[in-house]
């Protein structure tokens, strides 16, 4: 009896930590999401997905702290957004920060956004994703001929050039093709 | 008989760019005029399509990423992103939202030629669209 009531105290002590730190990703949605174990929620925000996707594959929040995400996504930045003109009118601009900031990687319970989390902790965050340690290690084999050389990928932010089911927020390596070198592996 | 064509030619060339307006389109073209433009010109817009303007990696204009046959898609010279036609006939969705063109019209203007576009080429270009 003492030992149940022991359990029940423990899992509603569990949930109600959970239910605090878990205020944006519900705890359910990430416990049942079998992909959440290795991979980056998946964009599912219409409004991210039309503006920024419009020009560049639409990064997963996950893939980035919120340190990061700010500085990136204000009227002034995205005036110059990497050298291109990216600026969205206020009522746009609103909702997709808040999407971006609940959904960024220290916010995130999947696994890869944990690593990024985890990667940019400490030290100036990172403005592209290319340059978070994670990011980079993971690509440090590739030789450059395959990406910057590479007619059809040109550069390491092209994601879904090689990972063909980045729109899914799925980066395993098994799902990777290089273009032009499909024997990548060897 | 002559004059006859002629009026045909101009009922047809009238109708036809005519033909892909939309009430964005024209609710647009309206706001040109109230804002100082005057008469549309798509000849000046198609010339002014492949102006290029010296920009941070080299020359750059409309058709760096839109191409020039607007029938085919474009591609983002930086993102290599594939850009739809811009042709009305042929991608008539892009010319339904006001909003959305103004947009476009802002970001594309100072990436290209490093100002915006003033109500005159815009409408020029719209107008010029609209007949592709």
């Amino acid at each position: 009896m003492q030992m149940k009531s022991k359990i029940a105290a423990l899992l509603s002590g569990l949930l109600l930590v959970s239910g605090v730190a878990v205020a944006e990703e519900s705890l359910i949605e990430a416990i049942v999401t079998p992909l959440r174990q290795k991979e980056v929620r998946p964009v599912d925000n219409k409004q991210y997905k039309d503006e920024c996707g419009s020009c560049h594959y639409a990064y997963p929040p996950g893939l980035l702290p919120s340190r990061s995400w700010e500085k990136l996504l204000n009227e002034k930045a995205l005036a110059d957004h990497f050298g291109e003109n990216a600026e969205l009118d206020k009522d746009v601009l609103a909702p997709i920060y808040d999407y971006v900031m609940a959904n960024s990687a220290e916010k995130s319970y999947w696994k890869r956004a944990r690593k990024i989390a985890v990667a940019t902790e400490n030290g100036e965050a990172p403005l592209r994703i290319t340059e978070v340690r994670y990011i980079k290690r993971k690509h440090h084999d590739i030789p450059e001929k395959m990406i910057k050389g590479n007619k059809d990928v040109k550069s390491l932010s092209q994601c879904d050039r090689c990972h063909t089911q980045a729109n899914k927020g799925v980066f395993e390596a098994d799902t990777v093709r290089i273009p032009n070198y499909p024997d990548w592996k060897d | 008989m002559k004059k006859i064509f002629a009026l045909l030619c101009v009922v047809a060339a009238f109708a036809s760019s005519e033909a892909s307006a939309t009430p964005a389109t024209d609710a647009l073209l309206a706001k040109y005029k109230s804002e100082g433009a005057s008469k549309f010109d798509a000849a000046k817009a198609k010339k002014d399509w492949t102006k290029e303007v010296d920009g941070e990696d080299g020359k750059i204009s409309c058709a760096t990423c839109h191409g020039t046959d607007l029938t085919k898609a474009g591609e983002h010279h930086k993102t290599k992103k594939v850009i739809e036609p811009m042709s009305a006939r042929v991608n008539p969705e892009r010319f339904t939202d006001e909003k959305k063109i103004e947009k476009w019209f802002k970001r594309n203007c100072k990436d290209a030629w490093g100002r915006e576009c003033t109500a005159q080429e815009k409408g020029d270009f719209l107008t010029f669209l609209l007949a592709q």
